[in-house]
């Protein structure tokens, strides 16, 4: 129990300190830092909607950062996502509409499910096969596919895709009435409830199952598995994929359930958000939640009290830096006083 | 075609193409050597951002483009500092501490800028540039090419020093064994620390460099978030060459060559659509990959903070 409460402790130190050393900049800048607080805490924790539009924002976060925990904790960098995410949201947004009318509702969601997912992994294979086979490094090859895909699902919204009726480059917009269906006449929607149960699985299949065993040995020791019997490269493809269709079906929630559109120039950019807070959660699918709904928390509070305070909202960022620094600083604190006993 | 053979479609072509290419040349030197001594620093972004301020603001005080680019420089190695204290110094994890510098970064420079020019959005004039004797005279083509602002000079010259740097010096050799095995540097007597600290700072003086030449030369004016994803590019740039400056300098002119290209062939009148051209490098880099790519070209130690007698 007292190593349970002393790992809370770790977690939010970090984050009360940067909270305070933002209330510093704060008041550098002649701003008061209670009412900035005050004012991100009334938007979103106490106040129905803004929890709503925070558990909203946290699901295609969750869906990254399910995707994130597979290939970190198998020792790969999949840093694609952002780019598997855009195109497959392209392709759910494209196709979306007519399918909605062409198919039973529950069908034509899964459909577009599975679509995102098959995209995103499409675009996940090439750098797959050539760490597997050849052994290209991966941050490489997945951040170049990532810029690719961003011209290309402009690209693609501009032509093929595109809304020839509306004079901004952007697909077709799905009906309101046919996204997905909301819980309790809220704004939270089963995309939701569906990024919290992904997260949840893909802890409990890393950390219970023989499959996920296989894949925390690779990320531990390539050359240690090839000896135990395991075929490395299969894992490997396995990984790319399950990474990338999962931050796929991060981009069909998205679309699916909040937004209904793409614009050509939408770029959303959630991946590079999400990793600093996989890392800190020590790729723990439970813990992310928690880090996640703080991050969501920060981001949608945040931007309404920086809108009031007269500040960009890219304050926040100078926060989130703040948080990540000194987590990576406390965890070292911590691993040396664990190694000095 | 006879649109594209025009004086002014090739001034706007060479002009584009080193606007594009030269940031991401200074940077991607910069990553190179922080690479080459086994610190991947994911903060360049942060630190081109910081030196794109630094530099515009300096150079707007004090009317002097020169003081401007020491400025860009400072601006990149105060940063640079702030990674070499977390990341060298202290053992922390250098891909979350330099994702932190980008974040952090990307925020402070829009903060300062909505304080101070948020209102004014101040332009600087045209910069000095230095022209060639003789070889500017040549017609059609000479003006455009052999009429650069120095620093564009210095940077090229920069390709072949760092190259004479890591083939022919005990400091090229010491920043390979502290990336590919940094006990056996310690060993020798060489302090890790310092080499390391010496190539992360140098990164962070041609980061910031790279940034006030965006923004002083390239733009005129800064604009938060106006580096747009180039440190990445550039760190992507850095890890194809492999440790080779002048693949640095080849990979730099390929984007640069490509991205010139949309905006010189609108000029042109032929509408070729912007997001295709754009993704030529992209597509290049991803065959090179594919039929280069088999040997790995990353120091050993790449990533992992040096701990003496840690195994």
């Amino acid at each position: 129990m007292r190593a349970r409460s002393r790992d809370a402790l770790r977690a939010l130190a970090p984050i009360i300190l940067a909270l305070l050393l933002g209330g510093v900049i704060l008041a550098a800048l002649g701003r008061d830092p209670i009412l900035f607080y005050t004012r991100v805490l009334n938007r979103t924790v106490f106040n129905a909607s803004g929890l709503q539009e925070v558990a909203v924002l946290m699901a295609p976060l969750l869906l990254i950062a399910a995707s994130l925990i597979v290939c970190f904790r198998a020792g790969l960098w999949n840093l694609g996502i952002d780019g598997q995410f855009l195109l497959a949201a392209v392709f759910v947004a494209a196709y979306g509409p007519a399918l909605v009318t062409a198919l039973p509702y529950w069908v034509a969601i899964c459909a577009l499910m599975l679509l995102a997912a098959g995209v995103a992994a499409a675009w996940a294979a090439l750098p797959a096969l050539l760490r597997a086979w050849h052994g290209v490094n991966e941050i490489i090859s997945t951040l170049m596919m990532s810029f690719l895909a961003f011209s290309l699902s402009a690209f693609l919204v501009k032509t093929y895709f595109g809304d020839p009726e509306n004079t901004v480059p952007q697909t077709l917009v799905l009906p309101v009435e046919d996204r997905l269906p909301r819980i309790a006449e809220s704004l939270v929607h089963v995309g939701v409830v569906f990024a919290v149960l992904a997260v949840l699985v893909v802890h409990l299949v890393m950390t219970r199952t023989a499959f996920g065993l296989r894949l925390r040995i690779v990320g531990h020791n390539p050359r240690a598995a090839e000896h135990v019997g395991l075929h490395v490269p299969r894992l490997t493809l396995a990984v790319f994929g399950i990474s990338a269709a999962l931050a796929g079906l991060g981009g069909a929630i998205e679309i699916l359930g909040v937004r209904g559109v793409v614009r050509a120039d939408w770029h959303p950019g959630f991946g590079l958000l999400v990793v600093p807070l996989v890392f800190l959660a020590r790729f723990h699918g439970v813990a992310v939640i928690g880090f996640v709904a703080f991050f969501a928390v920060l981001t949608i509070g945040g931007e309404s009290a920086a809108r009031r305070a007269d500040l960009p909202n890219h304050f926040l960022l100078v926060m989130m830096a703040m948080i990540l620094g000194i987590l990576a600083l406390v965890d070292h604190l911590a691993a040396r006083a664990k190694e000095r006993g | 075609m006879d649109t594209l053979l025009t004086t002014a479609f090739m001034t706007a072509f060479i002009a584009g193409t080193i606007a594009a290419t030269l940031p991401l040349l200074l940077a991607g030197l910069g990553e190179q050597m922080s690479e080459k001594a086994g610190v991947l620093n994911l903060g360049l972004e942060g630190m081109m951002l910081v030196g794109a301020f630094a530099g515009f603001a300096v150079a707007l005080e004090s009317g002097s483009f020169t003081l401007g680019f020491l400025a860009g420089i400072a601006g990149g190695m105060a940063v640079a500092a702030l990674m070499v204290l977390a990341c060298v110094v202290l053992p922390l994890n250098q891909i979350v501490i330099g994702i932190g510098i980008t974040l952090g970064m990307q925020g402070a420079t829009s903060l300062a800028h909505h304080v101070m020019y948020s209102e004014s959005y101040p332009r600087l004039p045209r910069q000095p540039e230095f022209a060639v004797p003789l070889l500017s005279e040549i017609p059609v083509l000479g003006a455009s090419l052999f009429t650069q602002n120095p620093v564009v000079w210095l940077s090229f010259a920069l390709v072949a020093v760092m190259a004479w740097l890591y083939r022919a010096t005990n400091i090229g050799l010491n920043l390979s064994a502290a990336g590919e095995k940094p006990a056996a540097l310690d060993l020798a007597g060489v302090g890790i620390t310092l080499t390391r600290s010496a190539a992360v700072l140098t990164t962070g003086a041609l980061a910031g460099l790279a940034g006030a030449y965006m923004a002083n030369i390239g733009a005129g004016l800064f604009v938060p978030f106006m580096t747009n994803g180039a440190g990445f590019m550039a760190i992507v740039l850095a890890m194809l060459a492999r440790g080779r400056p002048g693949w640095v300098l080849g990979g730099a002119l390929l984007v640069g060559v490509a991205t010139s290209l949309t905006t010189a062939l609108q000029v042109a009148g032929l509408n070729i659509p912007t997001d295709l051209v754009q993704m030529l490098p992209f597509i290049m880099i991803m065959i090179v990959l594919t039929i280069f790519g088999r040997r790995a070209g990353l120091p050993a130690a790449l990533g992992h903070p040096y701990l003496r007698g840690a195994r």
